[in-house]
């Protein structure tokens, strides 16, 4: 019994367990590592990709796969600023309204995804490439290529003010984690994603609208790459039609580290967050121990393949699918 | 000659198996009983090398053995068809029956299609089933596929040299009477070649197939019983350790039906290649049952009224509104639950727990505005844990780890605390034990009670005839005849088979 219990626990643990063992070691080599100020650079770098990571955490917890973050929040970062600019460019004179006009934004191209996936029934990696590409172009065809900056003292707070010694933009992030947790656990449609993603069958036979939860899935996950897209800006008090790049790999990468199994029904929001902060951290950590560059993805990739092998019990499913 | 000694299993929060010896000799068939999560098929998979024990020894010939995995105790001869089928449905039937076997067909990375289907067809010739080796394997009955399983582990035959030890978990719970008699024709012929295990809920088989019966409970072998050393009723109390009612289908408690008040009607439905012309109606508190054999139409009968399939002609009425749209949200909206025969597939999520499966086709009635009562649920699955005796550790036990029968209680109380008005039952019998049985039979009388309409496809005909009002009888998806089942008047089962073929 002893040993199964550890078994047990130690997948369930061994993200956190990962996290720590990392920051043990990034601290041995560098003691500059474990500083509030290292510690608060490594929150701002993770807080737009947290928001991505979480919305693809639940198409993932789906059975499914959403690749159109990179279009997303490119998208809505250059679509926040010209509306922002549009409406007084400062929040004071009424622009922020860019906010909630850009979370609705966020939530039609995830309509689209869904829709597209679900009553075209293109599997969703493809589909959702697809908008993505889309929502780059898009991108590009607003800007013309150009770059479009902000610089609004009352909206860049959400970087410069500081409480406790991280921005606001932390805060904002955490309150969203906290909502994902609570729409995960607490609400029908989070109940539904472990449904869908657990037995899609069984969810359709036990009288669930699956195709309808799909969608919604979309929905919610646009809403939070148009987060990640609003967080970009403030973050670098710009966007352009890249202002995506990268978040792709970082999220998927980060949601499976964690532990949420890419099969479905498995894992969630706690996992993710420990997911982004293991991949921040790694980046953050070859950087303080001054790992040269191109030693730094061949790491990333290999403590992915170790965090994956470490973190689900993989031997729980007699077929892989 | 094979052998397990004091073996130990434990799971968090469950103590599997305690201290468990057991012997099987060569050519020999032992029965294995007991109740719901007794451990007979945790018992069956530390023999076939799928969990460690943790504590004890397994020999074989004397030999102690330690299997890491599945495969290594195939490779001694061991082989196991599943309580949960466990065929690839997308691959061929010759696909399934040499997964993980293919090289001796390959020649130059190139499999030899023809060898191999040559091969598979020597196979089924084994279990005496006559069909295309390169049939997909969804296409075939839930009998042809139990016995492709068996074909499968057969291959062993070749493969090893010394004995082999096969063990069936509930393989008869799906098959009609004639070919369980076929199945245990068949395993009698093997007995030259195997030993068996055989795990069942059905007395009466265990009772005519075994040579020694092992009676299970609560992890521990509780007695052996030689064949003809004890009865049916002396087994069963050794099993439950209490004795069982005798008025087992509680034909006391049925009493006539509401006639005035129809929940649902099926005028001339059809689907082509399965029903036709299915005219039926059922009323509050009646439980009408459908009998017939494998492939005659019960289930795509209780499928259509559940809406998971649309007829081409005909009419159905539920509540007196009729159906247009069929899918299961609408059936499940307008009252109607259905437990269904296939649980792995369409019963339990694994990996949901037991509060969330119980609330899955009811959670509207557990939230408000997408917000779930999480106490409630909790509550609500405590509530028929106990009502059901649920073997679970709590509330939040993984659906997935909980033994086969223990599922399927699961299942009936997430549809009987929806409060369905029309019940379809597919087997809901199905793997439970004598105790489990009792209690599923209470709850169908007390939904009669409740106005409940209940359409049952029943485990045997025995069920069939103690529980229902009505009884439907089908052939090749048309109605043969129909029979009235008042207590004291109910048809003999001779009565039914006359129209069942
Ligand atoms: N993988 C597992 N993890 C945790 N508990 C388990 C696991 N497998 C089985 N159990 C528990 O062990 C006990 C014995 O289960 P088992 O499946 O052996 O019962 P069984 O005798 O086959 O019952 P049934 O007749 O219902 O099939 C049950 O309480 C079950 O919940
Ligand atoms: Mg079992």
């Amino acid at each position: 019994m002893k040993r199964l219990m550890t078994r047990e626990n130690a997948i369930r643990w061994a993200p956190l367990l990962v996290l720590i063992g990392l920051m043990i070691l990034f601290t041995a080599i560098n003691p500059a590592f474990l500083s509030q100020r290292n510690f608060a650079r490594i929150a701002i770098a993770a807080a737009p990709a947290l928001m991505v990571a979480i919305g693809v955490t639940f198409i993932i917890v789906m059975g499914s796969i959403d690749l159109s973050m990179e279009g997303t929040v490119g998208l809505t970062a250059v679509l926040f600023c010209f509306v922002f600019l549009a409406t007084g460019g400062t929040l004071a004179a009424g622009a922020w309204v860019a906010v909630p006009v850009i979370l609705l934004a966020g939530a039609l191209i995830g309509l689209v995804n869904g829709l597209v996936h679900v009553k075209l029934r293109i599997p969703s990696f493809m589909a959702s490439l697809a908008i993505g590409f889309v929502g780059t172009g898009a991108a590009v065809l607003i800007t013309g290529g150009d770059i479009v900056k902000i610089d609004d003292d009352t909206f860049r707070a959400l970087l410069t003010w500081r409480i406790a010694g991280f921005p606001l933009m932390v805060y904002v992030v955490i309150v969203m984690a906290l909502i994902a947790w609570f729409i995960q656990s607490h609400t029908t449609l989070g109940r539904n994603f472990y449904a869908v993603g657990g037995g899609e069958e069984l969810a359709h036979a036990s009288g669930l609208n699956v195709r309808r939860v799909r969608i919604l899935g979309f929905v919610l996950a646009g809403v939070f790459y148009a987060v990640a897209g609003i967080l970009q800006v403030a973050k670098l008090g710009q966007a352009e039609s890249v202002s995506g790049a990268n978040f792709m790999f970082i999220s998927i990468t980060s949601v499976v580290v964690g532990g949420v199994a890419l099969w479905g029904g498995i894992g969630g929001i706690w996992n993710t967050v420990v997911g982004v902060l293991i991949v921040n951290v790694i980046n953050n950590g070859m950087v303080v121990i001054g790992l040269p560059d191109y030693l730094q993805d061949g790491m990333l990739g290999l403590l992915v393949i170790v965090a994956v092998v470490l973190s689900t019990d993989r031997r729980s499913i007699s077929f892989v699918k | 000659m094979y052998q397990l000694k004091a073996v130990d299993k434990k799971f968090p929060g469950v103590h599997a198996l305690k201290a468990v010896d057991f012997e099987i000799k060569r050519g020999e068939i032992v029965g294995l009983v007991g109740e719901n999560g007794a451990g007979k098929s945790t018992l069956m998979k530390v023999i076939y090398g799928a969990y460690q024990p943790d504590g004890g020894t397994v020999s074989i010939d004397g030999k102690a053995v330690r299997f890491q995995n599945p495969r290594q105790a195939m490779e001694k001869g061991i082989g196991m068809v599943f309580q949960e089928q466990s065929l690839i449905p997308n691959l061929t039937v010759m696909e399934n029956i040499f997964l993980g076997y293919e090289r001796q067909f390959v020649r130059l990375g190139v499999i030899n299609w023809k060898a191999m289907s040559e091969a598979a067809e020597k196979q089924l010739a084994k279990v005496k089933l006559d069909i295309d080796p390169a049939t997909i394997t969804s296409a075939l009955s839930f009998a042809q596929r139990q016995l492709v399983e068996l074909a499968k582990v057969l291959t062993l035959e070749e493969r090893v040299d010394g004995d082999l030890v096969i063990l069936l978990d509930e393989p008869t719970s799906v098959l009609a009477e004639d070919e369980v008699k076929m199945l245990f024709t068949i395993v009698r012929d093997l007995t030259k070649r195997a030993s068996f295990i055989f795990v069942s809920h059905r007395m009466d088989e265990v009772m005519e197939l075994s040579d020694r019966i092992y009676v299970m409970k609560d992890g521990a072998v509780v007695d052996v019983v030689a064949r003809g050393a004890a009865t049916v009723e002396q087994i069963q109390h050794k099993m439950v350790g209490r004795s069982v009612d005798r008025e087992y289908y509680r034909e006391q408690r049925q009493k006539p039906y509401d006639a005035s008040k129809v929940l649902l009607e099926m005028d001339r439905v059809s689907l082509p290649g399965r029903i036709k012309d299915i005219s039926l109606t059922l009323h509050a508190g009646e439980v009408l049952c459908l009998v017939g054999t494998e492939g005659a139409g019960r289930e795509a009968i209780l499928r259509t009224i559940y809406g998971m399939r649309t007829p081409v002609s005909g009419t159905l009425k539920i509540k007196g509104n009729e159906i247009r749209a069929f899918n299961p949200q609408a059936a499940v909206a307008a009252g109607v639950g259905y437990v269904p025969r296939e649980r792995k597939i369409e019963g339990i999520v694994a990996g949901m727990n037991v509060y969330e499966n119980m609330t899955l086709s009811q959670m509207g009635r557990y939230s408000r505005a997408g917000v779930l009562n999480v106490a409630a649920e909790k509550a609500l699955a405590r509530d028929w844990i106990g009502k059901l005796s649920i073997k679970a550790h709590s509330e939040f036990a993984d659906c997935g780890n909980l033994s086969g029968g223990n599922q399927q209680k699961v299942v009936l109380s997430k549809w009987r605390s929806g409060g369905s008005d029309i019940m379809l039952l597919d087997h809901p019998t199905r793997g439970l034990d004598i105790g489990a049985k009792e209690d599923v039979y209470e709850m169908i009388r007390d939904m009669s009670d409740d106005g409940v309409g209940v359409i049952l496809v029943a485990d045997t005909l025995e069920e069939a005839i103690g529980l229902s009002h009505n009884i439907i009888v089908l052939k090749d998806g048309a109605i043969q005849q129909r029979f009235d089942c008042k207590p004291g008047a109910k048809p003999t089962l001779y009565d039914l088979l006359h129209y069942m073929i």
